[in-house]
């Protein structure tokens, strides 16, 4: 963490000490903000969030900070839709510039099936609360003009789906947001502490171990993103979860005139302009599981020659950066946050490529679920048990990997 | 440049060619075999570091080969 960003936000580092009520491992998104909730909702401030790295180091400082709301199942229509709201209340109450922005975000269709899986989209989305509704070819011109409609000949636009909650917001500055807010209420966050152990007692997870010696804990949350399956090995725990890459690429700048985030299911691809002008274009996850944080070349061969089909404008730039992450995949697309089925350790995983959004409205859950020692009914279709209950969640709404 | 796998057929080919196969393990520990069902049906070992993987050449030989990879950095150390 560097002078400006401490400068930008006022964060006290704290020496762990050898025992709290709850630690937190893992400083993403999730791990702060459970720790921001924990103290602002249920003041409950005897805290500790142990990043081995820098907060925001993993993938909430690298994605590519879509939020939305549009997905395909109930249950995650009516929770992420809570967290859009979050997330619009977020600047005012933490009393940090998050650059926040609505955006609108259109989902593209190029065939029949595709064109009816969009208005699926919108009539289920209405149904539970999320605002979207279908478009037809006019629609999309206005409301994003550089599209090519004919999609290089080749992928022509039938019709989409337009859900104008979405937005984006700088991602880093959501992490730091969450870390001054739990830190100034008393939580401690310790940077390079790296938790490499669980510590059981007959059967309940009471603590963690850390090179710096073992801190004692009333309960443990593992919020370790792509790292979850090594951490909860510890104590046997086995999880449905595969750790795959993700990339994505900046442009050089564009004139500032890109509004929306545009997304094709069929070329997998997505697109937005950042506050500095860059065009930022993700994809799907690369097939093989991995935690390399290797960016290739074939990534942005396929990504933006299938963007550039539809965004010929893209043709004109230049890539500036790419990057990667690592990222918790669940089989069914959706996340897994609750208890771990063992005692004292709770989860948050299974955030995949689509986390960053969840983030205000997954720490609050968690923290609730801590503090209260009952599930939120918001999340209680999302808990680990559900593959044994053969309760699994498919959601199509997610896999367009943003 | 990308990874390159060494099929035992085709030589050296770049990763993308290949799928990925994971050679599924249930734990011994676990004898319920409701519980086995469960841990065959969803979890996966998901390594971080060395290990033994099968990969299918899908756009090539169409056959299957063992490869040792290194997932903290997709070293393959040896395919065969
Ligand atoms: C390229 C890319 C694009 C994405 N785009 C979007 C998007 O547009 N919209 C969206 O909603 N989501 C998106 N995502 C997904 C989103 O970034 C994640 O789901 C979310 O950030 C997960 O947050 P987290 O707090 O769970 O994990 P992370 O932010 O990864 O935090 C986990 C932390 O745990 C630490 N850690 C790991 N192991 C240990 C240990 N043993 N001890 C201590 N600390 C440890 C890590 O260093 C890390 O800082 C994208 C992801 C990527 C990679
Ligand atoms: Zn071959």
């Amino acid at each position: 963490m560097n002078e400006f960003v401490e400068r930008l936000v006022s964060l006290r580092w704290a020496e762990p000490k050898k025992s709290y009520d709850v630690v937190i491992v893992g400083g993403g998104g999730h791990g702060l903000a459970t720790a921001y909730y924990l103290a602002t909702r249920h003041g409950i401030t005897n805290v500790a969030v142990l990043e081995r790295g820098y907060i925001g180091s993993g993938n909430s400082g690298r994605n590519t900070t879509v939020i939305r709301a549009n997905y395909g199942i109930p249950e995650a229509v009516r929770f992420y839709q809570h967290s859009v709201e979050l997330y619009q209340g977020l600047e005012q109450e933490t009393g940090r510039g998050l650059m926040h922005e609505r955006k609108g975000l259109l989902w593209l269709a190029h065939s029949e099936m595709g064109a009816r899986a969009e208005r699926a989209r919108a009539e289920l989305n209405t149904a539970f609360g999320a605002d979207t509704v279908y478009v037809e070819r006019d629609d999309i011109l206005r409301i994003c003009p550089q599209l090519d409609l004919d999609g290089g000949g080749v992928w022509p636009v039938r019709g989409g789906s337009y859900h104008p909650a979405a937005a984006t917001a700088r991602h880093d500055r959501v992490v730091w947001a969450f870390a001054e807010g739990a830190m100034a209420r008393g939580v401690d966050v310790a940077q390079r502490t790296e938790v490499t152990g669980l510590k059981t007692d007959r059967g309940r997870v009471v603590g963690v171990d850390t090179p710096q010696g073992p801190i004692h804990a009333g309960h443990v949350l593992s919020a370790v993103g792509g790292h979850v399956t090594s951490l909860v090995s510890k104590v046997g725990l086995r999880l449905p979860i595969r750790t795959h890459p993700l990339q994505a690429f900046v442009t050089n700048h564009y004139q500032r005139q890109f509004h929306p985030i545009v997304a094709s299911a069929d070329l997998l691809f997505y697109a937005s302009q950042t506050a500095r002008g860059e065009m930022l274009i993700g994809a799907e996850i690369d097939r093989q599981p991995s935690y390399s944080y290797r960016a290739g070349h074939p990534f942005i061969q396929h990504c933006a020659h299938r963007a550039m089909t539809l965004l010929p404008l893209l043709g004109k730039l230049k890539v500036l950066r790419q990057w990667t992450g690592v990222c918790d995949m669940s089989p069914d697309y959706s996340p897994i946050l609750g208890e771990s089925g063992i005692d004292g350790l709770y989860l948050t995983t299974g955030w995949g490529t689509w986390g960053f959004k969840a983030i205000p409205a997954g720490g609050e859950q968690m923290a609730r679920l801590i503090a209260e020692g009952e599930t939120p009914e918001l999340i209680a279709p999302f808990s680990l048990d559900r593959f044994a209950r053969d309760r699994t969640l498919a959601d199509r709404g997610s896999s367009g990997t943003h | 440049m990308s990874i390159q796998i060494s099929c035992p057929h085709c030589g050296p080919r770049p990763m993308e060619e290949f799928l990925f196969g994971e050679i599924p393990v249930t734990p011994d520990s676990l004898t319920d075999p409701r519980d086995r069902d469960l841990d065959r049906g969803f979890m996966h070992q998901n390594p971080e570091g060395p290990t033994v993987e099968r990969w299918f050449h899908l756009y090539g030989c169409r056959r299957w080969c063992t490869v040792e990879r290194d997932t903290r950095t997709d070293e393959i150390t040896e395919a065969g």
